[in-house]
């Protein structure tokens, strides 16, 4: 048997120590009591579907669903699911009280210190609760698994203006580069502003994100409105731009978990759908389905709820201090 | 020539960039959950040993570099060019004095030493973690003196000097660590 797996140049054995495995248990235990206490009901939902949300840059896995096992490359394409977003969706639509579910999420290319192609996304969704409340289950639970106390909270607004010195919303793209590289011409990215967000990520990751989650874990919020992805959008106060309200958790600079109020509307859903799909196109990849069971159950009405995904490996990976998703997953990628 | 995307970009690759070869020594892969994938990389430069910083997003693509490390041994030195051949092959390579650098201090006849070849040129070259060398000349050697921490300057057969304890004597052989140019042990009394 070594043979075979020397053959295949992959180790057999598990990557992550029996400790850590263990508190991998001991923490999927401690978050199913916190969902318990607070009387959610737990679901499951596919990983595989023939639709899937249709983002720039996620990228989910095709999967051909062939009749004939003769010939495997003819049938439908289906999606493995980069979150199970769209099913606990349609469970809200259908009259679902707070849910939540551990599921297998997998996106294409994702790897590195921080990232694996499949993962367990620990996500929920509770009817009618507002972001300000949502914030603080959020938090809640942060405690209840690191231990770390209350999360701090603080604007994406304020959090570029205080880490990087620069107005996310107002500066221009001359400015954000400046606070990144003295080199622009060298960089990823053309100094122009259809290119705002790409650079907003790029300082994010470089300058703010490593401040976040210094002292205590730290809740991002109202985003600019171009980066709602499915969140919904509150008009900003007497002359200021409208964000989305969304947020994401932070602890030691590692991003965990990133929540929304939920857009609601099937047409706007509609629209960033294939404005995402134009992007797509542009940056030469394919486009993905417009159409959707989501979509179906937004038509007849999907009641106002927040819903919050948190990457559950890389809360084991930090609780046990490791510095990264292969001390704490049995097999990772590249022993799958 | 081929080209690398970044879903191939890894620790080890070797690349050229306005055409000068470079060597991948980190690659670290970063992504906010919704934003763009990023991959930040340190690049050494294989002639000129300086380190780049550069970040590349999901699908750039960066050319191969056609570089390539081999064995050789030492033949001699014409004029400021060193002359070195492939055992294997019995090419011959010849290298400036500039990019041969401090290493001129080891190359005796015959020393096996390995090149860096881009495009088929040699531009760069390493020798191995340890050379013997013969002693030329040296003040006469403190009889008894067994000491270590006592040094003098010695010249060795490449011409080079070395710092070596008092005991050491013209016609010994010396063990040289090339990585720190320092005294290792004495390997015999006479050549």
């Amino acid at each position: 048997m070594n043979l075979v797996a020397d053959a295949l140049k992959i180790e057999f054995g598990p990557s992550a120590s029996w400790t850590h495995l263990a508190k991998y248990a001991a923490l999927l235990r401690k978050a199913r009591e916190f969902f318990e206490r607070h009387d959610f009901l737990e679901v499951v939902t596919p990983i595989l579907s023939r639709d899937t949300v249709v983002d720039r840059h996620l990228d989910p896995l095709r999967v051909v669903m062939y009749a004939d096992p003769r010939q495997v490359s003819e049938g439908a394409e289906w999606y493995l699911q980069t979150s199970p977003e769209f099913h606990m969706k349609r469970l809200l639509a259908a009259g679902a009280p707070a849910i939540y579910q551990f599921a297998h999420a997998f996106r294409a290319g994702e790897r590195g210190q921080h990232h694996n192609p499949e993962f367990l996304m620990l996500e929920w969704y509770v009817p009618g609760q507002s972001q300000l409340a949502a914030m603080q289950m959020l938090s809640d639970l942060a405690n209840h698994l690191l231990e770390q106390g209350e999360a701090e909270r603080i604007t994406y607004r304020d959090a570029f203006l205080s880490l990087a010195m620069v107005d996310p919303f107002d500066d221009p793209v001359a400015k954000i580069a400046a606070a990144i590289t003295s080199n622009p011409s060298q960089s990823p990215f053309p100094l122009d502003e259809a290119f705002r967000d790409d650079w907003l990520d790029w300082l994010l990751v470089e300058r703010v994100e490593p401040q976040l989650g210094r002292q205590r874990p730290t809740i991002l919020y109202d985003y600019p409105s171009s980066q709602a992805a499915l969140a919904r959008l509150r008009p900003g106060a007497a002359g200021s731009p409208a964000v989305a309200e969304r947020f994401e958790l932070y602890w030691q600079g590692v991003e965990l978990a990133n929540g929304y109020c939920e857009l609601c509307d099937s047409e706007q859903l509609c629209q960033r759908f294939e404005e995402n799909n134009r992007l797509r196109q542009q940056d030469g990849k394919q486009p993905l389905p417009i159409e959707s069971g989501l979509l179906h159950a937004m038509r007849q009405g999907l009641p106002e709820c927040s819903g919050v995904a948190l990457g559950f490996d890389r809360v084991v990976m930090l609780a046990v201090g490791a510095p990264s998703l292969d001390d704490v997953m049995a097999f990772p990628y590249d022993r799958a | 020539m081929g080209t690398y995307n970044t879903s191939d970009f890894r620790k080890g690759l070797k690349i050229q960039i306005d055409g000068e070869p470079y060597l991948m020594i980190e690659c670290n892969f970063v992504k906010p959950g919704k934003g763009n994938a990023l991959y930040k990389c340190k690049l050494r430069n294989l002639v000129r040993g300086t380190v780049l910083d550069r970040t590349y997003k999901g699908g750039d693509t960066l050319e191969s570099a056609d570089v390539e490390e081999i064995d050789v041994q030492y033949l001699y030195r014409q004029g400021d060019q060193f002359v070195f051949m492939d055992n294997k092959s019995y090419e011959q390579y010849e290298l400036p004095a500039v990019q041969v650098d401090e290493t001129w201090k080891y190359l005796k006849e015959g020393l096996i030493c390995s090149i860096v070849l881009y495009n088929g040129n040699p531009i760069s070259i390493s020798p191995p973690n340890h050379v013997e060398l013969t002693v030329e000349y040296c003040e006469p050697g403190a009889k008894g003196n067994t000491a270590t921490n006592v040094t003098k300057p010695v010249k060795v057969e490449t011409g080079a000097e070395f710092l070596c304890p008092a005991f050491i004597d013209i016609g010994n052989v010396i063990k040289i660590d090339t990585r720190t140019g320092e005294y290792v042990e004495r390997v015999s009394v006479k050549a």
